[in-house]
């Protein structure tokens, strides 16, 4: 199925909708070119998330008054929504967390303590962001079992003819993989790596912040077993995030963090422990947040995920066009739109990347520098930092155009030749 | 508007930048990293009668951080260690005399703060308390 990409006119009529791209720094419009970092947020999601505060604040799975009892449905109704956007077989499987950083150290503290041990294997890779990595270095720490990583190519391609070196290492009992790279885009080869991890009798942990956002994305046709991303990046409010897990496997796990909420009935003794998702979710739960959520996954399902991902790869490509007639940039990963998401990261001539992020700053053109919490990756790419510009739904041509005057600048400013 | 921060002389210490260049012998160095964004500079130091008589340094890294480099080896030549190893931060932002973020006061006093390190190491003294919001970066 061939979706169209956004016209100008849904452009514009999506850009109205946030109200933050109307403001002007350094007397230029804003150009926001860090959406994998953070998303922008429409008045939908605002409205929802302040008039829920203004008219239907009450804890959840508490009050038997009636404003207790709404706010409770509109938390579950969230919970529905995100079972529906990931076509989870069940809302049980949804667990609402912080974000996509506490979903894999959910994981890590609870599947990973409960089934790992000396003798057995986890794997991950190179591309990994840091929140998908470093839980498991814990992890490997705290069980003895061992941290294998998956290797990249020069473009970011993840060399899957090393999994069989790796399965001689033991017992692999984890993978856990990144949908989409945060630093290259690029988009690893994830039916692959779960054919031979479930053949392993392994579980694979995806690492979705990347494609939730943009892209339909659906657990069963994936047939991953945790899928973990964050509101933040999908139009919705900081402060939630979601872990989807199989129920087979939530069910018979110990709980993550413990106290009120995800109980049953506590004595003095002992406690037991309440149902699905409740029992992984301790205290009181960001439902004001869930209730933002809801409304921007609505937002980006009126938009369309399918049109979406159109748009930014249609944006992508152009971009890497007009990169690449920058004299001295280089693009760090894959060089074409091919199998990647709205992600670029680069360099110019030997410019330091806070320098070009500085100077872009100067234009209103907002752009990521550094390693992107993506550390061992930027050093197995030989680079000790890049310049990342990243795209989304209401992204133009006009701010790659920005972009690109600014680049052009930088190279003036810098003394370039 | 863009040469606010990127004024000349900024970048001229970048290009050109002074002092640049490993020493023969030393009696103080250190080396400071800034992993946050990559910024390095080794810090060499010749004394002599109790003061700085030559710091040179290399390394790499943003146009701030070089260049902040470049110029503190000119602001502690002749001063007494005593003195450069009190000098404050604000003594190499004034000299860069630009806007800086937070994040970005971080490369204008890795300069200094390698050669604080350097300093104290050589004296067996310890690093002042003021240096520990730095405590991002790297000394070795």
């Amino acid at each position: 199925m061939t979706v169209s990409p956004l016209t100008a006119t849904d452009l514009d009529r999506i850009r109205a909708d946030f109200p933050i791209l109307a403001r002007a720094l350094h007397g230029q419009p804003l150009a926001y070119l860090d959406s994998a970092s953070t998303a922008q947020k429409p008045q939908q999601m605002l409205n929802a998330l302040t008039g829920f505060y203004a008219t239907s604040n009450a804890n959840v799975h508490r009050g038997v008054y009636t404003l207790g009892v709404e706010s409770t449905e509109a938390f579950e109704a969230a919970r529905d929504t995100v079972a529906a956007l990931l076509n989870a077989p069940s809302r049980r499987e949804v667990i609402f967390t912080r974000n996509t950083t506490e979903s894999i150290n959910l994981v890590a503290k609870t599947y990973g303590v409960q089934h790992c041990g000396p003798g057995d294997v986890i794997v991950s890779t190179v591309l990994e962001h840091h929140a998908n990595l470093v839980p498991w270095q814990v992890l490997a720490e705290q069980t003895g079992a061992t941290l294998r990583f998956v290797d990249i190519d020069d473009e970011g391609n993840l060399q899957l003819d090393a999994l069989d070196e790796i399965a001689r290492a033991g017992s692999v009992k984890l993978v856990a993989v990144t949908h989409q790279s945060n630093t290259l885009g690029v988009r690893p080869p994830v039916a692959e790596l779960v054919q031979w991890a479930h053949g392993q009798g392994a579980v694979v942990v995806l690492d979705a912040a990347q494609t939730v956002p943009n892209r339909p994305v659906d657990v069963q046709a994936l047939d991953v077993d945790f899928l973990a991303f964050s509101g933040h990046k999908t139009l919705g409010p900081t402060g939630i995030g979601v872990l989807w897990g199989r129920e087979s496997l939530l069910a018979e796990l110990q709980p993550f963090l413990t106290g009120g909420e995800m109980i049953r009935s506590v004595k003095l003794e002992r406690t037991s422990w309440n149902t699905l998702p409740w029992k992984f979710e301790a205290g009181t739960p960001a439902f004001a947040e869930a209730v933002g959520l809801h409304a921007a996954i609505d937002y980006l399902q009126a938009v369309g995920l399918d049109a979406i991902d159109a748009h930014e790869h249609a944006i992508t490509d152009y971009a890497l066009g007009r990169l690449a007639e920058v004299p001295g940039l280089r693009i760090i990963g894959p060089q074409t739109a091919a199998e990647r998401g709205g992600v670029v990261s680069f360099l110019l001539d030997d410019v330091h990347p806070h320098d070009i992020a500085e100077i872009l700053d100067r234009h209103a053109v907002c752009v990521r520098a550094g390693h992107h919490c993506t550390q061992p990756l930027v050093e197995r790419l030989g680079v000790a930092a890049t310049v990342r510009a990243s795209f989304y739904l209401y992204t133009t041509e006009a701010e790659i155009d920005r972009l690109v005057e600014g680049l052009y600048d930088v190279r003036r400013v810098m003394g370039v030749r | 508007m863009m040469d606010d921060l990127y004024r000349e002389n900024l970048m001229d210490h970048y290009q050109h930048p002074r002092n640049h260049g490993p020493l023969a012998e030393c009696d103080a160095e250190a080396e400071g990293q800034n992993p946050l964004c990559g910024d390095q500079v080794v810090v060499q130091v010749k004394l002599a009668d109790g003061a700085i008589e030559e710091m040179r340094f290399t390394g790499h890294g943003c146009a701030v951080s070089q260049a902040a480099t470049s110029m503190l080896t000119e602001l502690v030549q002749g001063l007494t260690v005593a003195e450069a190893a009190a000098l404050p931060s604000q003594a190499i932002l004034d000299e860069l005399a630009i806007p800086l973020s937070a994040m970005r006061v971080k490369c204008a006093v890795l300069g200094l703060g390698t050669l604080k390190v350097a300093l104290h190491r050589a004296a067996g003294t310890p690093l002042p308390a003021e240096w520990g919001d730095t405590d991002e970066m790297i000394w070795s």
